[in-house]
């Protein structure tokens, strides 16, 4: 009974915290999508033609998480198999942020594009009964300076 | 050090190609990280401690890259690439290889 009650208290609480926490992270992430649209990225390694000065390295990581109530869906979920919509989410979240992540350190140096992006998923540590409960994104890209 | 991840430097003329380099490490969470990470796991949301963790690994892959380049000769790094493997649980290995090539001065 107190373990049905922990249980039913921590997929409360994700479901209040995962949700707000996921509508807030994507509001700002479309907040800084709209900020840095300036900054072109490619994923092709030509070089477009110009005078460029510089390349730097430029990169960006994030390591985010699933809430309790989403892990438990998807756990039932996968009884049955189709979509995981929570995962998808979390993994187009954690894309989108490792990008902008890396486009700011690009325009912090001062450049006009980003080529040869490449993105890098890996999942680092595992929940219980050895699910994924997070996964990592890393993004990175040389940044072109003219 | 120049490292890119195309095989040039913008602006820059390579005279000579010195072969592969590389660097890795493998890191391994700490406890307490580990118990914060715990709470995240319920509300959801991003792990800042892992993040910063797996952002100082790959430095220092990239640094043993680097010094690897150095003790060749190299003043470039191109064709740089990263890749991420989990050894055991609760490690993960961050491995950096690239070409390690000679510019001309500029």
């Amino acid at each position: 009974m107190v373990e049905l009650i922990i249980i039913a208290t921590l997929t409360a609480l994700g479901y209040v915290f995962g949700r707000a926490a996921e509508r807030k992270h994507f509001a700002s992430i479309l907040r800084r999508e709209e900020q840095l649209k300036e900054i072109l990225v490619f994923n092709e390694r030509q070089l477009p033609p110009g005078d460029w000065q510089q390349g730097p390295l430029v990169n960006g990581n994030v390591v985010i998480s699933l809430d309790y109530f989403k892990r438990l869906v998807s756990t039932l979920k996968s009884l049955v198999g189709g979509r995981l919509t929570a995962y998808e989410s979390l993994l187009e979240r954690a894309r989108r942020e490792a990008l902008l992540r890396m486009k700011e350190q690009a325009q912090a140096q001062g450049a006009q594009m980003v080529i040869n992006v490449r993105l890098e998923t890996a999942s680092i540590s595992k929940g219980k009964g050895d699910q994924v409960g997070s996964v990592e994104v890393y993004a990175y890209g040389t940044a072109l300076i003219s | 050090m120049l490292i890119s991840n195309i095989e040039l430097i913008p602006g820059r003329k390579i005279l000579r190609h010195l072969g592969m380099v590389q660097g890795n490490t493998v890191r391994a969470k700490h406890v307490g990280r580990d118990i914060l990470a715990g709470f995240k796991n319920i509300f959801g949301g991003e792990l800042t401690a892992y993040t910063e963790l797996l952002t100082e690994a790959r430095e220092e892959a990239v640094e043993r890259m680097v010094a690897q380049a150095e003790h060749l000769g190299a003043n470039a790094v191109v064709n740089v690439r990263f890749s991420t493997s989990s050894v055991t649980a609760g490690a993960a290995e961050l491995f950096a290889y690239g070409t390690a090539v000679v510019l001309e001065d500029g």
